[in-house]
């Protein structure tokens, strides 16, 4: 019987290497097509905004707005007035944890 | 080397690895071991997913359900690495680092020097992972050693500046309508979806968005 913490490091540990090993290993010539790069350009910019949504919108797969939504409300500011990134995060992070002192 | 594209990377590590802490004491109150917190970020390496397994384990979930939930999270790599892979263009042992190295923060930052060159790209990739791999590995261990003195990551705001901090990589790359609008899409699918799909799906969904409008957009070159 193999302890269930052990196989829960070892499984999702193999398999989240061969997840991201498999991403590189697709040959190049599938991916010259204009179309496909034209798509494989867009993937990443999908993904990542989904995740600033969830990550800033949700907790524990309910919607919510809480203090993370007026950090990112700043970031927002920052970044429409060219604020250096290094400011763009300390400015989200000042304002939320501001707020969730103030409550 | 870029001085804007290393202050992202540093500001991307440092805040995302401070986030480690949080991450080491959750796996150690779920019941881990430390040595297995650590092994955890030193081995799978995608915060989303180790967060998810301490999750399930802790609240008294199977090590299969915990490793499905894990996994899930971790499809979205696979992606990045389709997108990573022409920009590094590496074999051997370093494709082997490339794609452990490939996460959120180094493919983000990657693509925030999109418009920069390829050179800008890659520095940015290995530089933001490698250094979140380093400080995400220092903070767990802190974090499962019991360093809870820093207590919840969001009295430091570090709920807010992750997300900041992506939307911030994302935010020059939004160049043309295409951009901008599947920017906004991808969010409201993501968002409307997370109350009726296990964490994971809504965001790796998205890809479909980015299907529909590269068959759309108008291709250059």
């Amino acid at each position: 019987m193999i302890d269930p913490l052990w196989l829960a490091v070892i499984g999702t540990s193999a398999l989240a290497f061969i997840l991201k090993y498999l991403g590189h290993s697709v040959p190049k010539s599938w991916l010259s097509h204009p179309r496909i790069l034209k798509i494989n350009s867009l993937i990443p910019i999908a993904l990542l905004s989904a995740l600033v949504a969830v990550q800033a919108f949700t907790k524990d797969s309910r919607l919510i707005a809480d203090q993370r939504l007026a950090g990112v409300g700043v970031a927002v500011l920052a970044l429409i007035l060219r604020a250096p990134f290094p400011v763009v995060v300390i400015s989200a992070a000042a304002t939320s944890a501001a707020l969730f002192h103030l409550n | 080397m870029n001085r804007a594209t290393a202050a992202q990377s540093l500001s991307v590590s440092l805040t995302v690895g401070a986030y480690g802490i949080a991450f080491g004491a959750a796996s150690v109150a779920a019941g881990f071991s430390v040595w297995q917190s650590c092994l955890l970020s030193l081995l799978t390496f995608t915060g989303a997913s180790q967060f998810a397994v301490v999750g399930v384990l802790g609240a008294g979930g199977s090590a299969i359900s915990g490793i499905a939930t894990a996994t899930l999270l971790g499809v979205r790599n696979t992606l990045y690495g389709l997108r990573m892979a022409p920009v590094l263009n590496v074999k051997g042992l370093r494709r082997i680092f490339a794609a452990q190295l490939t996460i959120d923060e180094s493919t983000g930052v990657a693509l925030s020097q999109e418009k920069t060159g390829l050179r800008e790209m890659r520095q940015g990739f290995w530089l933001t992972g490698i250094g979140v791999f380093i400080f995400w590995n220092i903070f767990t261990l802190a974090g499962a050693l019991g360093a809870q003195a820093m207590g919840d990551p969001a009295a430091w705001g570090l709920d807010a500046a992750v997300p900041a901090a992506f939307l911030g990589l994302l935010w020059p790359r939004l160049i043309n309508k295409t951009d901008r609008l599947l920017a906004v899409a991808a969010c409201a699918l993501a968002l409307a979806m997370t109350p009726y799909f296990v964490p994971g799906v809504p965001i790796i969904s998205t890809a479909v968005l980015a299907v529909f409008f590269g068959l759309r957009a108008r291709v250059w070159k």
